[in-house]
């Protein structure tokens, strides 16, 4: 029988991420598949209203364009979606108790409930890229820049929803977030166009919404080609990631609504 | 000198306007069964969950085992094994999935033999693989305390954990909590069922309005207050003017040396009281409870 008292940080961390991984693993119909089916809708739709309609880099097709952009607001809202739905189910229904009173550390918290939702994040991309393979062969053009992007851009998501996950107290505060800041920032990113097609006022904009560098970044990934440079894009993603992460790993050291 | 299992050093919490905990100074020593009574908003839960680490003190200081809860708060939690009231519980899992994850939280790998045994003792190994929203409440509550007890810990702590639960659960439980006191855990036991309380517990606080108003052994508590002899007289005017107070068809009269009954009778013999019937009444913790918040 193993000895109580032999215990280990690491397993602490391991067990939480496990669990997380569990908790949207059980469920996977509603949490990979029927995003990877909204993404495949709204390809479909747009390919097949605007291929010829819209032009935007080059030589890319619109239908090609556009799968790079649904992949990563596919990740986005499914990092954001996992780490602000678990904690906030787990508040409400208080069994935020049981990893409360063990002798987790906050940065296992975080570490745990990011790396979850990121995973879960990047199945979904996965799925979605998978499957517009179906409709369109898109080049990788620089798979470690695509990488990069989608691993930055998840954590950064995942991290946001753990801030929202903490501050809520309902689920309509949460959906207040997912509605009115997640969604309208997604929209507006560039999924569907290319910012260049925009009047130059909407242009500098966008140049204030994160989202569009995180898919402007992976869309160098995909083609070798974006609005912007794909430095710029790292150093906003990155650096917007290591203030939220910052900022959560404050709020979680000082207990913000989860010890009273 | 061995630590005391829980020490409590000039404790307060405050929310807002009400003053949940006023200093409080509490020792309980290892091996103890102790019990923490008080109505409703009396402070039990706040400082259980100070204890726990769950809510954080404004001052004063709180050790499990010679632990510090904020400075040493790995250890003190290792220490710690805590049964909520509420009845909580994460729908996506099965029990054994929910005693494995609260083992691992703890660090704990390869618990497996552990979980089985307390999945035994608690009468839950047909049920291991069920998942916890179709389970009972008596159910979820044999899981909860499984889940306090997955790190082994010395000292556990039972929030008011008979609350709404069947009679057999009740005495099972019992049995299971008395071996573990028996095994070497301190418990603390938080319960508004006053004659658990007094069968169970060693020593008792009593905390009205987050102060404790009242500690001592179970048994000098119960000795603070008045015996009582009833009387079923055939004359009860006579003896209710003796001073006995009506209680249905009965006089009950206040005693503390059994040497007063003797005299008692006779002056009801005198009164011409033509006793009936008479019984001797045994103190209760549910007395000194009311007398001791009538008078706090």
């Amino acid at each position: 029988m193993p000895d109580p008292f032999r215990v280990s940080p690491f397993i602490g961390f391991r067990t939480l991420f496990h669990k997380e991984v569990l908790r949207f693993w059980k469920v996977g119909f509603q949490t990979i598949a029927a995003p990877v089916l909204n993404a495949l809708l709204f390809l479909l739709i747009f390919s097949h209203i605007l291929e010829r309609r819209v032009t935007v880099h080059g030589d890319v097709t619109y239908t090609a364009f556009l799968v790079p952009g649904l992949v990563m607001m596919s990740l986005l809202q499914n990092a954001f979606a996992n780490s602000s739905s678990s904690l906030i189910q787990s508040k409400i229904t208080g069994n935020i108790l049981f990893v409360l009173l063990p002798p987790l550390s906050y940065r296992a918290f975080y570490a745990a409930y990011v790396l979850a939702a990121l995973l879960r994040g990047l199945f979904v991309a996965i799925g979605v890229w998978l499957v517009s393979a179906l409709l369109i062969q898109t080049p990788l053009a620089h798979p470690a820049w695509a990488l990069t992007f989608a691993v930055l851009g998840g954590a950064l998501l995942a991290t946001f929803g753990l801030i929202a996950g903490i501050w809520a107290d309902k689920f309509d505060q949460l959906a207040a977030f997912q509605n009115f800041l997640i969604m309208p920032l997604t929209m507006l990113s560039g999924v569907f166009y290319s910012i260049h097609s925009l009047p130059p006022l909407w242009q500098k904009i966008s140049h204030f919404n994160p989202f569009f560098f995180m898919i402007d970044g992976l869309r160098h990934g995909f083609f070798g080609q974006s609005d912007t440079s794909p430095w710029l894009s790292l150093a906003v993603t990155g650096g917007c990631l290591a203030a939220l992460a910052a900022l959560t790993l404050a709020l979680l050291a000082r207990g913000y609504k989860l010890r009273g | 000198m061995s630590a005391p299992a829980i020490r409590i050093s000039a404790l307060t919490k405050r929310y807002g306007g009400v003053q949940a905990l006023a200093r409080i100074d509490l020792e309980i020593g290892q091996g103890e069964f102790f019990g923490l009574l008080g109505p409703n908003g009396a402070g039990k839960t706040t400082l259980i969950s100070a204890l726990a680490g769950l809510i954080r003190a404004d001052s004063g200081a709180l050790a499990v085992m010679g632990h510090d809860v904020v400075t040493d708060y790995r250890n003190a939690r290792l220490k710690l094994g805590v049964v909520p009231q509420e009845l909580v519980f994460d729908p996506f899992f099965t029990v054994r999935e929910m005693l494995t994850f609260q083992s691992g939280y703890f660090g704990i790998r390869g618990n497996r033999g552990w979980i089985d045994e307390i999945l035994h003792r608690l009468d839950l190994s047909s049920k291991a693989d069920v998942n916890m929203r179709t389970l009972s409440g008596g159910m979820k509550r044999r899981v909860l305390v499984a889940q306090a007890l997955v790190h082994r810990p010395p000292v556990i702590v039972l929030d008011e954990p008979t609350a709404g639960v069947d009679v057999e659960l009740r005495q099972s439980l019992w049995q299971f909590v008395e071996q573990l006191n028996a095994d070497g855990h301190t418990v603390v036991l938080t319960t508004h069922y006053l004659e658990e309380a007094q069968a169970l517990c060693g020593r008792i606080a009593m905390m009205k309005a987050g102060r404790i108003v009242a500690l001592d052994t179970t048994a000098n508590l119960l000795s603070s207050v008045a015996r009582k002899l009833k009387v079923r007289a055939g004359r009860p005017a006579a003896a209710l003017a003796l001073g006995g107070a009506a209680a249905g068809e009965w006089a009950e009269f206040a005693f503390d040396d059994p040497a007063d009954i003797e005299t008692l009778l006779a002056r009801l013999r005198e009164a011409g009281a033509d006793v009936l019937e008479i019984a001797v009444g045994e103190p209760d913790l549910e007395q000194v409870f009311v007398e001791v918040m009538r008078r706090a």
